[in-house]
């Protein structure tokens, strides 16, 4: 071994971090994995929370991959006691407002279509 | 209400039995009614790590099959009563684990455990798949390493795309246990750190379990760790993740039991 390999031996771990950083950036877009859907759970979430009481597991969101388009199926059951109140169209617009992603979105609100 | 935890990688040998065993013990020693199911057709181990291997006699395919029934095939602990195992076949067919099959089997141990823990097998295929399927909560386990950390990210991906739970739009919880951690290697950079596996995989962190010769030990006893030896470092950082699962908080730390250069020269004068 020579002086300057002495010198230079550092730690490996950054490029082991560095590879992997860029390699699942890569891996993730062709594989499909993206946390897309669990960001706009949450944030879907948080407005719905601001105008009525929701339980987290009634926000249901689901993306579907078709090849030109793919489409995010947003689903909020939401207690029908409070869905007739003004606040809520608030709350949609919102929500349609979130849902310009390049993908297609279609939100459904079951209880109040219905009403 | 019960909750069906999946122990899965991708990558093998990266400490998924040991952890299923170790967790199960745990979760059992606090006093929660606890079934491990091995779904390693073909590569069971979880009997041998439970030290149960000579009790088998019949296996999760007999049950799927309807060759037994579930009690029959379930191993009561010698060591806790309220910690049970559902054997792998050694010698069947993979394929005669159905999809069907295994979600009437899921169903029944939900409805007589608190915690049904599925010891997958390596791999992206449909041993793994299945094992997944009916998961409330994913453990994954990783190791501080370039293949383990892409493969946990591969698998990361199914968890959110072919389990019930993601196919029903809802939310499977994602929780990293990283494995066989070294220290003193990470601190000289010769290994991942904590941060960097977190940052890469982005889920939250269970625990950290550190690269120990009980383990070995324990599976050399037929022993879940967190029984063989509780106060040696993995045990008590299994102990702590298992706490966690349980909802507690419990602050999180390195648990090590490398002793300085002056510790171990004076251990083994004193012995
Ligand atoms: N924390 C650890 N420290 C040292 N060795 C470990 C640790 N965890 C697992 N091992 C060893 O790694 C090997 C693989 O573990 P195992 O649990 O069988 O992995 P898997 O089920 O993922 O294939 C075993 O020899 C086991 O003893
Ligand atoms: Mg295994």
């Amino acid at each position: 071994m020579n002086l300057i390999n002495l010198f230079r031996k550092k730690g490996s771990a950054p490029v082991a971090r560095d590879r992997l950083q860029i390699l699942l950036a890569h891996e993730r877009t062709s594989t499909g994995r993206s946390d897309l859907v669990d960001r706009l759970r949450e944030e879907i979430l948080e407005v719905i929370k601001k105008h009525v009481a929701v339980d987290s597991d009634k926000v249901r969101v689901k993306m579907e991959r078709g090849e030109a388009v793919s489409t995010l199926d947003i689903d909020i059951e939401i207690p029908t006691a409070i869905s007739g109140k003004p606040d809520l169209a608030t709350a949609a617009a919102k929500l349609a407002e979130m849902a310009r992603t390049p993908e297609k979105a279609k939100a459904t609100d079951k209880k109040s279509a219905a009403a | 209400m019960a909750k069906v935890l999946v122990v899965t990688s991708g990558k093998g040998g990266v400490g998924k039995t040991t952890s299923t065993a170790a967790l199960g013990a745990a979760l059992a020693q606090r006093k929660q009614k606890v079934v491990v199911v091995d779904f390693d057709v073909g590569l069971r181990n979880l009997d041998l790590i439970m030290g149960a291997e000579r009790r088998v006699v019949y296996d999760l395919i007999d049950v799927v099959q309807g060759e037994a029934k579930l009690a029959q095939a379930l191993i009561r602990d010698k060591r806790l009563d309220n910690l049970s195992l559902l054997p792998a076949s050694q010698t069947k067919d993979k394929d005669a684990l159905t999809a069907d099959g295994v979600a009437k089997v899921v169903g029944e141990l939900r409805e007589q455990f608190d915690w049904v823990i599925c010891d997958s097998p390596a791999g992206i295929e449909r041993g793994a798949t299945l094992a997944m399927r009916h998961a409330d909560v994913a453990v994954i386990v990783t190791n501080p390493e370039v293949s383990s950390v892409r493969d946990s990210d591969r698998i990361i991906g199914l968890l959110d795309s072919k389990t019930e739970k993601a196919e029903k739009g809802e939310r499977i919880e994602k929780k990293l246990l990283l494995t066989r951690y070294d220290p003193a290697r990470a601190a000289r950079a010769e290994m991942l750190k904590i941060e960097d596996v977190l940052e890469i995989l982005s889920i939250p962190l269970l625990g950290v379990i550190p690269e120990s010769q009980e383990v070995l030990r324990a599976s050399n006893l037929g022993t879940p760790v967190t029984l063989a030896s509780p106060q040696s470092a993995p045990a008590r950082a299994y102990a702590e993740a298992a706490r966690r699962l349980g909802g507690e908080t419990v602050t999180m730390s390195v648990i090590s039991d490398k002793k300085s250069l002056f510790g171990r020269f004076f251990s083994r004068r004193a012995a």
